[in-house]
């Protein structure tokens, strides 16, 4: 324990555990019901998580703590082991979990005044809180497993905290079932792993990767199979069902963790386990979350409900870093995922804060004119929107750009893989048009409800702060790379990222100087030009996941085991690194082109003129393409037709399963309970006739007549005694001479 | 009538040679054995046969001394004076037992009249307050 990091570590975990132990326990007895003892603990939480971060920065070691015990002895074999760990990736997740977490508590206490289950709230937030920590601390398949487990066992919860509504309690039952279906694909991947590797560590798996202990058709198994379980938890597109549905769950809860945290665990896994993924199982990494971005952002041009808007952005964002991943962009995935962790949350919250204004009121045609009652909550909202549209110089501006530079380069080598990059770009210019939609329609123009404009008011503090600090972060999350030394914004925002995956590259200070060793190796760019510096390294931290296999055999190594794996030097970029950094420039201005137009199509359609008119009616295209529209507005019928599929046929089996149940199953149960009864009847007949009749009363019968007919042998004659006894004494002496005569 | 006494005197001879009475075994255990065996039986016939209480006494002191005569039957031809072993264990027995009888007859005679001033009778057979 003389780590400081690992007892910052234990403590950013034990913290929160020991809170929500305390809140479960002694709810009703804590004032408040314990929200100022969860609020302060993840605030000390997020405190230590920075210092880890800090302290991460500060290093250049990949792995500043990796501890392992045994956890489970087994009679044969190895123990199970289990182990927390800290690297760059787990430092930045446990800043944007206890940082987001912190942010949500605070607006959950005003958001959720008066609740009927309010210490209930809290106590599962505490709960989520702490499993995600866990989750991002564990450095083992099993404890990734257990607290994977565990966080959607808390998102089930909070879906369903008002249950007394069918939709709420439904829309848990189906989040819950769709995410399990995904974890039977993780926990097969899980099990492979074990089998063919005998140890669940990361950088056991990661050197049985490497060594060929886990290969070929195992190898590609066990990748789809954890991919599944990203993709049930991500909302990938066969699963992605839940997510939507699961914003019946209170708005807090949907911008912590169906928005911030949760939902981005399935990126986190695939970027935490990208060496275990081979070629093909990257494709269709790549390919599922291309899909999807685009597929959902097509739902979410219709759809009317605030969030229900966010929730298929969420889904599209969470497609698009999948996507990175699936080409190899490591860096860029996990980067967006901070980011969009920040901007997603404060559009929650904002939506969150607009609800709450209007009284509950969810749809986007009852709002309009906002801004003029809430006007910090709009400014916020639109900061946090323009990040996520990819205005320049937002945050997610830059994230988004590294995806799409990555995705364009890779298809610029691959052709055949075109679909990629344009489902990038086509989501961006969606992404911008149905962000705006949603802005307009409720923030500007003439209130369309009156009755709920006229009450509704500026959020109170508890909610305004985590809103500013989150909108803030959206604007300048792409920039605060700049603490660690980097020179303009551009390159700040990734070298943040890829500060915690590259080994050696963390310390600000070194930089400069492994810069130029890798300018030596990597023919594109010279160390000279602090533009060029910039993209070699965007295109250097991609190089740790590129996705031909002699390049991801080094990058296991580069995954931070060991602080003395081997440095860099000489190590060639790929095809897909170097195109991928000529692709840099165009992608960031196409994807600035059609964001830009996204807005403007936005405002076209959406922004009122005074006369309450808009340039471009927006009726127009939804009657000419009603078909197109209502397909979108149904989400492409994609619940009918898994009720239809699935839920049907599944029915269906259930009820022959029943019917095989009840004949045959209870027949046989029956039969032994008619069995038992006629057994018992026969014992009852026995115990009564036999054992009582003859056994107990019998003898006590005979004894009592015996008696009751010697009696009269006592007739008080002394003689008639005297006769007896001597008859008794010449019959006993007679035996006793017979006995004995021989002898 | 010579013949008379000569036929009882043959039944006689005949019994003394039944009973062993030779010249060698002038009076040997046996008869005291018989004698003393004939004194319990009557004894034991006089408690069971009399009504009265005095004479079921007087048939356990008949009882007792045919237990006395065996004692001393047994001391006078097994144990005793003709060994070298001499003891006194045979006549001790004996004054043992007539204490005992005296003693007994003494605590019977006290019953009696306690008997007797009850019931106004020592007719055992009358007095049968203990039947069922």
């Amino acid at each position: 324990m003389n780590n400081p990091i690992l007892t910052c570590a234990l403590l950013i975990f034990l913290l929160p555990l020991a809170a929500y132990v305390v809140l479960a326990l002694f709810n009703r007895r804590i004032p408040r019901r314990g929200d100022w003892l969860a609020t302060g603990v993840l605030g000390v939480c997020l405190m230590l998580s920075l210092y880890v971060f800090y302290a991460v920065l500060q290093t250049p070691k990949p792995l500043l703590v990796n501890v392992t015990f045994d956890w489970l002895p087994m009679q044969v074999g190895k123990a199970i082991a289990g182990g927390l760990m800290v690297d760059r990736l787990t430092a930045v997740m446990l800043v944007v979990v206890t940082l987001v977490s912190l942010l949500v508590y605070l607006f959950s206490v005003k958001y959720m005044e008066g609740d009927v289950r309010y210490g209930r709230y809290f106590t599962c937030l505490l709960l989520f809180s702490v499993s995600m920590l866990g989750l991002v601390l564990a450095n083992n398949l099993l404890y990734l497993y257990i607290f994977w487990e565990l966080v959607g066992l808390s998102s089930y919860l909070l879906i369903g905290h008002w249950f007394e509504k069918k939709s709420a309690s439904d829309a848990a039952v189906k989040a819950f079932i769709t995410t399990r279906l995904g974890d039977v694909g993780m926990f097969i991947g899980v099990a492979i792993c074990y089998f063919q590797v005998g140890s669940l560590h990361y950088a056991d798996v990661f050197a049985a990767v490497e060594t060929g202990g886990l290969a070929g058709s195992w190898r590609t198994i066990a990748g789809l199979g954890l991919f599944f379980g990203a993709m049930g938890k991500s909302a990938q597109f066969p699963l992605h069902v839940w997510l939507p549905d699961a914003m019946e769950g209170p708005t807090p809860v949907s911008a912590l963790i169906h928005a911030a945290t949760m939902v981005a665990a399935g990126v986190y896994l695939v970027g935490r386990l990208l060496p275990v993924f081979d070629p093909a199982t990257l494709l269709v990494i790549a390919y599922v979350g291309g899909f999807t971005a685009i597929f959902s952002a097509t739902i979410a041009l219709v759809q009317d409900d605030i969030k229900k808007v966010l929730a298929y952005s969420t889904v599209s964002q969470l497609g698009y870093m999948i996507l990175a991943l699936g080409v190899g962009g490591y860096v860029s995935g996990l980067f967006h995922l901070t980011t969009h962790a920040f901007f997603k949350a404060g559009l929650f919250l904002g939506s969150g804060a607009v609800i709450h204004a209007m009284h509950h009121e969810q749809s986007l045609s009852k709002y309009g004119g906002l801004r003029h009652k809430m006007p910090y909550t709009a400014l916020f909202y639109l900061l946090a929107t323009l990040a996520l549209a990819g205005f320049p110089c937002f945050s997610g501006f830059w994230s988004k750009d590294a995806i799409l530079a990555d995705a364009l380069g890779f298809a610029m080598v691959h052709p055949a893989h075109a679909f990629l990059p344009f489902a990038g770009f086509a989501t961006v210019f969606l992404t911008a048009f149905y962000m705006f939609r949603q802005f307009f329609l409720t923030f500007t123009g003439k209130p369309r409800d009156h009755h709920a404009y006229e009450h509704a008011r500026e959020a109170p503090w508890q909610m305004l702060v985590p809103l500013i600090i989150l909108g803030s972060l959206a604007v300048v999350g792409g920039g605060f790379g700049q603490w660690f030394g980097a020179m303009n914004p551009k390159r700040s925002g990734i070298e943040q990222i890829r500060s915690f995956s590259e080994d050696g590259y963390s310390n600000p200070f070194t930089v400069k100087a492994l810069e130029q060793a890798d300018a030596g190796a990597a023919p594109a760019s010279h160390a000279g030009s602090s533009e060029h510096a910039a993209s070699t390294a965007s295109t250097a931290s991609t190089e740790s996941t590129a996705s031909t296999p002699e390049t991801r055999r080094e990058g296991t190594n580069t995954d931070g085991h060991g602080p003395d794996t081997d440095r860099r030097g000489g190590r060639a970029l790929t095809v897909e690194q170097e195109a991928a950094h000529k692709a840099h420039y165009p992608a960031m201005a196409l994807s600035t082109l059609l964001g830009l137009g996204g807005i403007l199509l936005g405002a076209l359609m959406y922004l009122q003129r005074r006369d309450g008119t808009t340039a471009l009616n927006p009726a127009t295209p939804a009657t000419r393409f009603s078909a197109v529209y209502r397909l979108l507005w149904n989400k492409y019928y994609l619940d009918e037709i898994y009720m239809a599929g699935f839920i049907m046929s599944t029915r269906a089996l259930s009820r022959l399963i029943a019917l095989f149940d009840r004949t045959v199953i209870d027949g046989v149960v029956n039969f032994f309970g008619w069995f038992g009864v006629l057994w018992s009847f026969l014992v009852d007949l026995a115990d009564r006739w036999v054992v009582d009749g003859l056994g107990v009363n019998g003898s006590a019968r005979v004894v009592g007549y015996a008696g009751e007919k010697l009696s009269y042998t006592q007739t008080g004659r002394v003689r008639q005694y005297l006769v007896l006894m001597i008859a008794g004494i010449v019959i006993l002496s007679g035996l006793c001479v017979l006995a004995f005569w021989g002898s | 009538m010579n013949s008379y006494i000569a036929i009882a005197s043959d039944y006689l001879s005949k019994a003394a040679h039944f009973l062993g009475l030779t010249s060698d075994h002038p009076a040997g255990l046996h008869l005291y054995l018989i004698v003393a065996a004939i004194l319990f039986v009557l004894g034991l016939v006089a408690c069971m046969a009399r009504r009265n209480a005095i004479g079921i006494l007087i048939g356990i002191e008949l009882i007792l001394n045919a237990a006395i005569l065996n004692f001393m039957a047994f001391w006078r031809f097994r144990g005793g004076m003709e060994t070298d072993a001499a003891t006194m264990a045979g006549p001790m027995f004996g004054i043992f037992v007539m204490i005992l009888a005296a003693s007994e007859a003494a605590i019977a005679l006290a019953i009696l009249l306690n008997l007797y001033f009850n019931f106004g009778t020592v007719e055992v057979d009358s007095v049968h307050q203990m039947k069922r």
